[in-house]
Order: structure tokens, then C-alpha cells, then sequence
């Protein structure tokens, strides 16, 4: 063993018995039945959605896939990638600077380009 | 879990030096921060994408049409494959997450076990890329544009576009504006002799698709496709890499020595942000 003990070693926290083990597992395997489920879903929509709607409804859906697409997300890191098991002020410095660059870009994406379409319209 | 993370500590004990106060180590902290950036230039080429599809005024190619191949079969799959490319992601992360907690056991057997698994998915993965892109480029028949400016789709049974009139099956269909691979609403399938009439008054053949132009819509879509699905695939190909290095590793009994397995948890980190990613190209670049 080549631990050290004059710092503190936080690469041994996660260590966990069998029995803790087991429960880890199994939730693991809800989550991906979880994220199997919310794939199989976006995509028989995405492939059969014009047979069981109207044109109107792609909105909706769009929507739909954003906000499945975000409960993925959210699973992957916070359970996958165990953030939600780390101390809070970690989780804070990964998500909300990441946060507020994702919400000027959204911005830029949706509503920049709709005047850029407008003026294309309008001058071209 | 155990350990530092959920101890209840004041904070001048967390600040006061000595210790983490975010109670992780270096190494994983650092993963953390290099997978922000990293996240930040994928939304970055999202964000184009996006911005550009928005902005245009030509028609954009929509997902379930332009992917709609499986391979070995001739029928009309729209989106299966990639929803099967998902599929291997997914569960290719799912043994990694396995593997780091078989790690936290210390139970190097399965570690090997899922850590192999893995990096086979991932494998897999880009092998499914490579037909993908293959598929994409020969593209499926291609249209032609007329000295009077219509849209055929050019149609042959043996998907042949160096020569597509050789073959008897050759034939021609009026093209919806915009999407070019799709036959007007009620459009017939002209016959051989008119057919060629209007190949020979063509002004242009596009087929299949490249960095000028291909024959789904604007040059920029099957610019965003290269640039996207690459770079990302590149990052898959570079995860298989460094998963591969940690399982030799592992088996060397590196790790073991060391006293825990924590450079599979920051391995895993680097691979389920590829898992993440590509469940957020999956849904901006082929679902909507």
C-alpha cells in the first residue's frame, strides 16, 4: 500500500463495503433502465410522430426532446459521474458557471438568429 | 458513500488550510475543470449549428429522412441506427460506471471485466461512426438540377452515381424543393426514355456529400455533420485510448499497489462525458 498519511487521502472516500456495493448496483441499473426508456421514447416519436400528430404539434415535441434530453443529462452527471455525491461547493463550481455561458449561448442560438433569418428575408 | 464529502464541517475548519475544502482530490478536481471546458466547446459548435440552422433561409434536412439506413438491409429504418449507436454509448457507460465501483471494492477482477467491456463498446461505437460517415457521403442517389431549374431525384437500383444511366432501373423523380431526396407529393417515377431526356438537360449532379456541397440541403449541414459527429468521435476514439492504458494498468496491478482504483473514476469521468455529450448531439443535430 502506498497511501499516505500526512495529507488526507480523499481517493479512499469512496471506498465501500459489499453490502454498500450491492445498493449501488442496483441503482445504477435503474438509472439505465431509466435512460434506455427515455431513448426508446425519443426515438419512436422522432420516427412515428407524424403518423399520431398533426404538423402543429412539433413544437411540442421539440420541446418534449429538450426537456427529456436535460433528464439524461442530469442522471448521467449527477449519478454516472457521482457529482451528486461530492460536497455542494464543488457541484456549484462545475454547474453554475457552466450555467450561465449555456443560457447567454441559448440566447444567441434562438433569438440572435431569428433576426439574422429576418434580416436574410427581408434584404437578400 | 462514506468519507470527507459528507462530513458536516464549519467553514473555517473547510477553508482554514490543510485540507480540500471541496474534499476531492487534485486529480479529480482537475478532470472536473478540463470536462467544463470541454463542454463549453461542444456547446460552442451546438450553439453554430444551431444559430445557423435558425438564420438560414434555404430548407434544413430533417433527421428522420436524410438517417433512415441500417446496415445489411435496403429498407427505410428512419433514426434506428443512431438510436443503436446511443444504445452501445449508453451501456458502454453503464460498464464503466461498474468498473469504478468495483474499484471502490477493490476487486480488481471486475474492474478488468467492465473496464474490458467498455472498451469494447466503445470500440464498437466508433466502428458504427465510421459506417455512418461512409454511408453519408455516398449519399442515396443524389438529385439533378435542370436548365429550367427543377429538382429530380435520381433513382437507381444499384445506387450507382458515377454512372447511374447505365443501369436499367435508372429513373427519375420530381424533388420536393429543399428536400431533393424526397419525390413531390403524388410525384411519379418517370419512365427510362424520359428520364434520360431530362438528364441530359441537366445543368448539375449532386451525389452524396462532401465539404462543398451535398445532395440533403445547405453545404453548412454537412459541414456541422463532419464537424460535430467527428470531433466528438475523436474524443470517443481518444477514450477507447486512455480506457485501454487504465486496463493494462489495472492488470499490471498498478492500482492495486497504489491502495484504490480512483484513476478509473477520473477515466470514467472523461467517458461518461462522451456519453453526455453525444445524448445532447443525438438530440440537437438528429432528433429535432
Amino acid at each position: 500500500m502506498l497511501v499516505r498519511d500526512d495529507v488526507i487521502e480523499y481517493s479512499l472516500d469512496a471506498h465501500h463495503s459489499e453490502e454498500e456495493g450491492r445498493k449501488i448496483r442496483r441503482k445504477i441499473w435503474l438509472v439505465t433502465l431509466l435512460l434506455s426508456v427515455v431513448t426508446t421514447v425519443e426515438v419512436t416519436l422522432g420516427a412515428y410522430w407524424k403518423d399520431w400528430f398533426d404538423h402543429s404539434a412539433w413544437n411540442t415535441i421539440k420541446w418534449t426532446y429538450v426537456v427529456l434530453t436535460l433528464v439524461k443529462a442530469t442522471y448521467i452527471v449527477m449519478s454516472f459521474m457521482h457529482l451528486g455525491d461530492e460536497r455542494r461547493n464543488i457541484r456549484a463550481i462545475i454547474l453554475v458557471p457552466y450555467a450561465l455561458f449555456i443560457l447567454y449561448l441559448v440566447f444567441i442560438a434562438i433569438w440572435e438568429s431569428q433576426y439574422i433569418h429576418w434580416l436574410w428575408e427581408t434584404y437578400l | 458513500m462514506a468519507g470527507d464529502a459528507t462530513k458536516t464541517l464549519s467553514n473555517d475548519v473547510l477553508w482554514g488550510g490543510g485540507r480540500s475544502p471541496f474534499s476531492i482530490s487534485y486529480g479529480k478536481m482537475m478532470m472536473w475543470f478540463f470536462l467544463v471546458s470541454d463542454a463549453l466547446t461542444f456547446s460552442g459548435l451546438l450553439t453554430a449549428y444551431g444559430f445557423v440552422r435558425h438564420s438560414t433561409t434555404e430548407a434544413w434536412p430533417i433527421g428522420e429522412e436524410v438517417f433512415r439506413a441500417l446496415p445489411f438491409t435496403n429498407g427505410s429504418f428512419p433514426l434506428i441506427y443512431v438510436a443503436l449507436m446511443t444504445a452501445i454509448l449508453i451501456f458502454s457507460s453503464v460498464t464503466m460506471v461498474l468498473a469504478v465501483e468495483a474499484g471502490h471494492r477493490m476487486d480488481k477482477g471486475g474492474v478488468i471485466k467492465w473496464l474490458f467491456a467498455t472498451v469494447l463498446g466503445g470500440a464498437f461505437f466508433v466502428g458504427s461512426q465510421a459506417w455512418e460517415w461512409s454511408h453519408f457521403i455516398h449519399g442515396g442517389g443524389g438529385y439533378i438540377t435542370t436548365t429550367q431549374g427543377d429538382k429530380y431525384w435520381v433513382h437507381n437500383d444499384e445506387h450507382d452515381t458515377h454512372d447511374p444511366t447505365a443501369h436499367d432501373s435508372f429513373h427519375l423523380v420530381k424533388a420536393v424543393e429543399g428536400h431533393y431526396l424526397k419525390g413531390e407529393e403524388g410525384a411519379e417515377h418517370l419512365d427510362r426514355n424520359a428520364s434520360l431526356a431530362i438528364w441530359n438537360d441537366r445543368v448539375s449532379y449532386v451525389d452524396g456529400a462532401n465539404m462543398r456541397r451535398n445532395e440533403y440541403g445547405p453545404p453548412q449541414y454537412a459541414n456541422f455533420f463532419f464537424f460535430i459527429t467527428g470531433f466528438h468521435g475523436f474524443h470517443v476514439f481518444s477514450g477507447v485510448i486512455i480506457n485501454l492504458i487504465v486496463l493494462i494498468m489495472v492488470v499490471r496491478g498498478v492500482f492495486h499497489r497504489r491502495g484504490h482504483y480512483e484513476m478509473v473514476e477520473k477515466a470514467g469521468l472523461y467517458w461518461h462525458f462522451v456519453d453526455l455529450v453525444w445524448v445532447f448531439v443525438f438530440t440537437f443535430f438528429y432528433l429535432l
